[in-house]
């Protein structure tokens, strides 16, 4: 088994090479990238369908979501796939310090935007806003309010997981760096894990417009 | 795209490398013991355990069915109640679906010949493979629990409203059981997708790739990109059952046909995941058993990924009488005869193949023109619930319940049964009684035709499917398909017996390549080694060159680990094919 | 002649007695039938001929190299192609044919349970699980559910349409003659789906007049019969037998000021208030031994209607 480890002996058997490697591994990253935008595909075609039928229940339910966090969180994502993208930089060049202060920062960012997400969330259950048949706001006229909440409850929840995966990967990334496992030779983790947070982070400069700013 | 180990050079140093028999390292007798196969990164153990798997799930799919044929012998209670036997179809088709002939052959067959046919050692990501595995399990387990408490009784396709609100079975345990099974299908297309573009042996071009291969890509294709969306409708169903989103819910201003919809757009090309690797596996058959070079390579490549991209514009067709709008009707129509044309090539392409070839009525062979036979039925039929005003008549019928055996039962099980034959003995070292292989797959044929047939004309006839009680008229039609159900039965229950007496100590050894395959993974040993093969093989000639002769599909690199070089070496030119596909050896 | 040969598969289908809706769809299955046995018997004749004429004389067999043919590649794709454009014109045709109900279609409204149907005439009245209708004239129905999704299939005229929750849908026929023809249930809809079934009957045109005004427009006569009809016309007797026997939920005879134990609650006696409360919200108690299954009736039921019924279940002793 290959992740016992010194940084020679990297190349599991069956690749040629440690490039041969680092590009298969890139290769099946992004397949799993398609299959992940496939799966928030099926979310987003739901909001589609829905946002056609009862077009001002999206604008009315829309002005209950906060822009501004909701603007401040996207900053956040932004800035860590920055530094996602600034700690492979790191790797690269072999600065292993650079690497992982850039992972921490990363982490951090991600767990200020989940603060941030469960302040929202919480302030919606206090009025009432749950999502499905738990829904008890009476500020929405539309009798289909509670399918908008769901939407966003759905879209955004399954965001946060992602995120939180995100945070475990970049946290055992951090861990293995420390280790001093990674090196410009072999950093195929890092990149890998790199391009999944982009990915995350690409999936909710889709969501905040879509939801948060429905004019 | 790179092919994985070719060197830059232009010219490799090969030699002949041939498979001995009775080889004393195999996969099976290094690495032993419970562990060493439960935690196996090793692509040949996890596929023996993905067959296992989903035997064990054949088996339990198989009961179910015979109990509920068995329920169908007269018009009204036989032995169960309505409830019952509700669940008895829904688990029957959730885990044959499922648990069975969606994993089979990629992730138990393919699984273990793949990387054999491209020449590599593993897959390549060996960890997430057994990964995959795991999951399965884990899915199982859900399933399990499902079984345990109230079962589930919506029929395998969930549809709401009835499976958000009204149904009292475990249908959260069983969706979510799907959805993680659903991780387990990604990984595997992902894993496969990657294997073939990153993990070519030397010299084999994206021309020379076995047409199982074409296959399993194509399936791989549409794993990915189709099993999201039957996760992501899981979820949404989930979450309506647990918490009532209102999505499907008509009461709360949801629809229940987009979930149908959703359930469609994965279950739609799901046929195509199960049926589409078992074309991969008659292709190898044929070839083998004709031995000769197949007709139209190209057509039954390009074929497969045809049907891969249309299988996700038809999905539609399901629902012609569901209220759906008459637009889509009229679209979804169209493009499903589509798709018919790319299936019909590959058979007619088969039967072609058969010209002039050199016939050997071996098991597999007979299980090939089974599935010849019973799929050309499967496709047909297929036309006909595709035409609209015919399918208005005979959609939810026992007609459609006999189009989907035929294809795939009579498809993609009697292929992954002739892929079981055929590499039988590259698997475990040992040859099964030939005999009983004919006999069972007599069996198998008559007992099939017998169950299924009359329920062709008893469907067209009016019969609906999903009946506990039927009135008297379709009595006989019944019977007849209860008896013929038991006959398969009886077919699967010799397979089951004459495959594990070979495993038994007296069983007859096999041989590196007992059909004189020029398939790639018939140049290692019988069984093979733990890595596959102990050189990196080099590629001149297309796996159904059977004009070449045996030693030019034996060789593999010179200057590996430091080989020493031996007097057959040879240089083989791999920038100019011409040249070097008519490279003579001696 | 395309009959005559069409007629080899008529043993496959019920008598066709809407010939306007099915004489269409009969003839495509036809017609498919015909071209698929041809090119199914084809290959199957070459496949065998080929496993004998081709058989393995020795292991050391030569064969031939043949790798493609692009004339016959193209062959086998246009053709096929050509037959099955064919097939989606004509069956394109007599789809849209079933989708478009004549303007002069006599129309009667059909509401789909758990687990049966109830027809509604514009005089008022209605009928459970019988579908009456006039011969030679087309005929509509106006379709919605209850709850979940149900079918409405009538083999004999070739017609099958799904009845959704959330929206109407159409499905027309015309009957020729007088008869009766079965209706299945085609969507499955829980544990009586294969017992949710129903008949047309045909009248002839006069006499479907006759039988018409003969129906009340509310049930009629006293309330103990208004009632009998109501749980006849609303289902309830799929679920509640009269006379004892056990079905899916608790049998009504015998059920006036009985005792009642619950899974639910607190043991009581049968009065207005309870069966009131069963009616509008089944769940609130459910009777020991049985299943949370009922499906509320509120705005199904008016007040009447369930004094009506009250008054009929008091006679069930």
């Amino acid at each position: 088994m290959s992740n016992e480890s010194t940084q020679t002996h990297q190349v599991e058997h069956h690749f040629v090479d440690a490039e041969h490697q680092f590009d298969t591994a890139k290769m099946g990253m992004w397949v799993f990238i398609v299959n992940e935008i496939l799966f928030f595909g099926g979310l987003f075609c739901a909001y589609i369908i829905y946002r056609t039928w009862y077009p001002d229940l999206f604008q009315e339910a829309a002005l209950q979501l906060d822009t501004l966090w909701g603007a401040v969180n996207t900053v956040v994502l932004i800035g860590s796939s920055l530094t996602v993208a600034m700690a492979i930089r790191s790797v690269q060049k072999n600065q292993i310090k650079g690497l992982k202060i850039n992972l921490l920062i990363t982490i951090a960012l991600a767990c200020i935007f989940m603060v941030i997400k469960a302040f929202e969330y919480f302030h919606k259950f206090e009025l009432g806003i749950f999502p499905g048949s738990y829904y008890t706001y009476a500020g929405i006229e539309h009798a289909q309010a509670p399918i908008f909440f769901s939407i966003y409850y759905m879209l955004t929840g399954v965001h946060a997981l992602h995120v939180l995966i995100g945070i475990g990967l970049i946290y055992w990334i951090y861990r293995r760096a420390s280790k001093g496992e990674f090196s410009s030779e072999y950093y195929t983790p890092v990149e890998i894990t790199g391009l999944y947070w982009h990915l995350v982070d690409l999936i909710w400069i889709f969501l905040f417009p879509l939801l948060y700013l429905i004019e | 795209m790179a092919t994985a180990e070719v060197p830059k050079k232009r010219k490799l140093k090969v030699k002949r490398f041939k498979p001995v028999d009775n080889p004393k390292h195999t996969y099976l007798t290094d690495e032993k013991g419970l562990w060493a196969w439960m935690t196996t990164v090793d692509h040949k153990k996890i596929g023996l355990m993905f067959l296992g798997a989903t035997a064990f799930f054949f088996l339990l799919g198989g009961i179910l069915a015979l109990l509920l044929r068995t329920e169908l012998l007269t018009p009204a209670k036989t032995f169960v109640e309505a409830d019952t036997y509700n669940q008895l179809f829904t688990l029957h088709g959730a885990i044959m679906v499922f648990f069975v002939i969606i994993p089979a052959i990629p992730s138990g067959l393919g699984n273990f010949i793949l990387p054999m046919q491209l020449g590599a050692k593993d897959v390549a990501f060996p960890r997430l493979n057994l990964a995959s595995f795991y999951i399965y399990v884990v899915g199982a387990i859900f399933t399990f629990i499902a079984l345990a408490s109230n079962g589930l009784d919506t029929g395998w396709t969930f549809y709401t409203p009835y499976s958000s609100t009204d149904s009292t079975s475990s249908v959260i345990w069983v969706t979510m059981g799907i959805f993680i099974l659903g991780f387990s299908s990604i990984l595997t297309g992902t894993n496969f997708i990657t294997t073939i573009h990153k993990l070519r042996a030397p010299g084999i071009t994206w021309g020379k790739l076995p047409l199982n291969l074409w296959a399993i890509y194509a399936t791989s294709v549409i794993q990915v990109l189709a099993t999201p969306i039957l996760a992501i409708t899981l979820l949404l169903l989930t979450m309506e059952r647990f918490m009532g989103i209102g999505i499907f819910d008509p009461a709360m201003g949801g629809d229940p046909v987009l979930f149908q919809h959703f359930f469609w757009f994965y279950s739609h090309p799901a046929v195509y995941i199960m049926i589409v690797p078992g074309f991969g596996i008659i292709s190898e058959v044929i070839t083998t058993f004709s031995k000769k070079h197949i007709f139209g390579y190209w057509a039954v490549a390009f074929s497969s990924l045809a049907i891969a991209f249309i299988g996700f514009l038809v999905w539609g067709h399901h629902m012609f009488v569901s209220g759906q709008s008459p637009v889509a009707t009229t679209v979804f129509s169209f493009l499903t005869f589509l798709v018919g044309i790319p299936t019909g090539i590959k058979v007619l392409n088969w039967v072609a193949t058969l010209y002039k070839g050199s016939i050997d009525m071996k098991t597999p062979m007979i299980y090939v023109y089974s599935f010849l036979f019973l799929f050309s039925i499967g496709g047909f039929t297929g036309i006909m619930v595709g035409a609209l005003s015919a399918d208005v008549h005979l959609h939810d019928t026992y007609y459609v319940v006999a189009h989907f055996h035929y294809v795939m039962m009579g498809g993609t099980i009697i292929a992954l049964l002739a892929g079981l034959h055929y590499w039988w003995p590259k698997m475990t070292g040992r040859m099964y009684n030939e005999f009983l292989g004919k006999i069972a797959a007599g069996f198998i044929f008559i007992g099939f035709n017998l169950t299924f047939l009359p329920q062709f004309i008893m469907g067209s006839m009016g019969m609906p499917r999903r009946y506990y009680n039927y009135i008297d008229q379709f009595t006989i039609f019944h019977q007849t398909s209860t008896i013929g159900s038991y006959i398969i039965g009886m077919g699967f229950l010799l397979i089951a017996y004459y495959l594990a007496k070979s495993l038994f100590r007296d069983g007859e050894r096999a041989p590196a390549n007992p059909w004189g395959s020029r398939g790639l993974e018939w140049q290692a040993t019988s069984p093979p080694d733990l890595h596959n093969f102990d050189h990196i093989p080099v590629v001149i000639n297309g796996p159904y060159y059977y004009h070449k002769p045996m030693e030019e599909f034996q060789l593999g690199l010179v200057d590996f680990h430091g080989a020493e070089v031996e007097e057959s070496e040879k240089e083989v030119d791999m920038s100019d094919e011409k040249e070097w596909v008519n490279y003579n050896l001696d | 002649m395309d009959r005559i040969i069409g007629g080899l598969f008529d043993f496959m289908l019920p008598e066709l007695k809407s010939p306007l809706t099915g004489a269409s769809s009969d003839e495509i299955m036809a017609f498919i039938h015909i071209v698929s046995f041809i090119i199914l018997g084809g290959v199957t004749f070459a496949m065998v001929y080929f496993a004998i004429k081709y058989r393995r004389k020795s292991d050391d067999d030569e064969t031939p190299l043949i790798t493609h043919h692009n004339q016959l590649e193209v062959a086998w794709s246009v053709i096929p192609l050509l037959l099955v454009l064919i097939v989606f014109g004509w069956g394109y045709q007599g789809w849209l044919n079933l989708n478009t109900a004549p303007d002069n279609a006599y129309e009667i409204q059909v509401t789909g349970f758990k687990w049966g149907w109830t027809f509604r005439y514009d005089t008022g009245a209605q009928i459970p699980n019988e579908v009456h209708v006039p011969a030679g004239r087309p005929v509509k129905l106006v379709m919605k559910s209850e709850d979940v999704i149900h079918s409405f299939f009538v083999p004999d005229y070739r017609v099958k349409q799904d009845v959704l929750p959330n929206r109407f849908s159409t499905v027309w026929f015309q009957a020729e003659e007088a008869g009766e023809s079965q209706v299945f249930c085609t969507e499955y809809c829980g544990t009586s789906h294969s017992n949710m079934l129903a008949k047309v009957v045909v009248h002839e045109p006069e006499d479907f007049q006759n039988w018409l005004s003969e129906q009340a427009a509310d049930g009629g006569g006293t309330p103990v019969e208004r009632g009998e009809n109501l749980i006849s016309i609303q289902g309830c007797t799929t679920c509640h037998s009269t006379d004892g026997s056990t079905l899916i939920g608790p049998t009504f005879q015998g059920l006036w000021e009985s005792e009642r134990t619950f899974e639910n609650a607190s043991p009581e006696t049968v009065d207005e208030n309870y069966i009131r409360e069963s009616i509008l919200n089944p769940s609130a108690k459910i009777v020991e031994g049985f299943q949370d299954q009922m499906a509320s009736f509120e705005g199904r039921l008016t007040d009447d209607d369930i004094t009506d019924i009250i008054e009929y279940l008091k006679t069930l002793e």
